[in-house]
C-alpha cells in the first residue's frame, strides 16, 4: 500500500499529507516530483495544497501541465485513487480531471478557519467512514475556493452522488449564510464520474491528528486506506 | 517579430466580486454612473514568428491550452507586427 504525495514548487501542505499517511495510517508513502514522468509503485496519490507556481495566471493553471500530472491522469485513467486538497482540487479542475472550476471567493478575502462541513455521500472509497449527514471540522485556507460549474453540470453531479462535501453551520444546516466562499450549492468537495478522483477545499490533513485539536479529517485517509486494502486482497 | 496581444475575462454571468468591489470604489468617489465592471487579464507576448496565420493558430493553442480555462474564462487576441 504505497502512497505518493505530489510536490510543485510552492506546494505547502505536503508535509501534513505525508505525516497523515505515514503517523496516522502507518503506511509507506513518498514524494513525487512535479518533473517525474513516471510515478514508479503508487497505489493512492494526494496533491497537496499550497501556491504551486506561485498561483501565477490562475491556481493549477501552470502546475496541471507538468510531467507529473500526465503520469497522475494516466494513473487515474487506470483507476488510481488521487485526492486533491485546496491547491490539489485546483490542479484537477484546470486538468479537467474534475469538473468545474474555482473562482475567487466571493467575498475577496483570504479565508483561514475551521470549518464545518456536513458529509453528502459516505458511499465513495474517500468517505466510508463517515455517515450521511455527518458535521465534521476541517480547516479551510484559501483565496479561490468559490467552486463553479455549469448549472448542467451541477444538475448531473448532483444526480450522480458527486458531491461529497458541503459547507454548513454546527448544526448541519446549509444555506446562503453558512457559505462561506460563495460555492455554487455549497459544495465543499467533489469525486469524479468513475469515483476515484477527489478535489476538496478543506484540508483533512489539518484534521487528521488529535495534537492539533481535530481529527474528524482523519476518516477520509482511512477511509481511502480501507478501500485499497479490500481491492488489493 | 510579432507581438499578441491577449485578453481573458470571466464569462459572462458568472459573478466578478473583483468588478464588484473596483465598482463599489468608483462609486464611493463619485462615479456613479458606472454600472457594471469586470476585471481581466491582459497578456502581451512576442513572438519569434512570422506568418500571421500560424502565429494565430498558435496562440489560440496557448489560450486553449494554458492561458484561459473555457469553464470559467473566455479569450481575445489580436496579433501585429512588433
Amino acid at each position: 500500500m504505497n502512497w505518493g504525495v505530489l510536490l510543485f514548487p510552492g506546494s505547502n501542505c505536503a508535509e501534513d499529507c505525508f505525516h497523515a499517511v505515514d503517523q496516522i495510517l502507518g503506511k509507506p508513502v513518498k514524494y513525487l516530483w512535479h518533473k517525474d514522468t513516471e510515478l514508479g509503485d503508487v497505489d493512492a496519490i494526494i496533491i497537496p495544497g499550497g501556491f504551486s507556481y506561485g498561483d501565477h495566471l490562475r491556481p493549477g493553471a501552470i502546475a496541471h501541465l507538468s510531467p507529473a500530472m500526465l503520469a497522475v491522469k494516466e494513473f487515474a485513467a487506470a483507476g488510481g485513487l488521487v485526492i486533491g486538497i485546496c491547491n490539489g482540487f485546483q490542479i484537477l479542475t484546470e486538468s479537467r480531471m474534475l469538473p468545474g472550476s474555482l473562482l475567487q471567493n466571493r467575498g475577496l478575502k483570504f479565508l483561514c478557519q475551521d470549518q464545518t462541513l456536513k458529509v453528502d455521500n459516505p458511499d465513495t472509497p474517500f468517505t466510508s467512514e463517515y455517515d450521511a449527514g455527518d458535521v465534521v471540522v476541517f480547516p479551510i485556507a484559501h483565496n479561490e475556493g468559490n467552486y463553479y460549474a455549469a448549472p448542467e453540470t451541477i444538475a448531473e453531479m448532483e444526480a450522480n452522488g458527486q458531491i461529497l462535501f458541503r459547507y454548513c453551520n454546527a448544526d448541519g444546516e446549509v444555506s446562503d449564510s453558512t457559505n462561506p466562499n460563495g460555492s455554487i450549492h455549497s459544495i465543499a468537495g467533489i469525486i469524479n464520474r468513475t469515483g476515484n478522483v477527489v478535489g476538496m477545499m478543506p484540508h483533512p490533513e489539518r484534521s487528521a491528528d488529535i495534537v492539533l485539536g481535530l481529527n474528524e479529517g482523519k476518516g477520509v485517509f482511512v477511509s481511502m486506506l480501507k478501500h485499497l486494502e479490500a481491492n488489493h486482497g | 517579430m510579432l507581438k499578441a496581444i491577449v485578453t481573458v475575462m470571466l464569462k459572462k454571468g458568472i459573478f466578478d466580486p473583483q468588478g464588484r468591489a473596483v465598482q463599489n470604489g468608483l462609486d464611493s468617489i463619485g462615479f456613479d454612473k458606472v454600472k457594471g465592471v469586470r476585471v481581466g487579464k491582459q497578456l502581451e507576448m512576442d513572438l519569434e514568428m512570422e506568418d500571421m496565420g500560424a502565429a494565430e493558430a498558435s496562440v489560440h493553442d496557448m489560450c486553449d491550452k494554458m492561458l484561459a480555462n473555457p469553464v470559467v474564462e473566455s479569450y481575445s487576441f489580436e496579433i501585429k507586427e512588433a
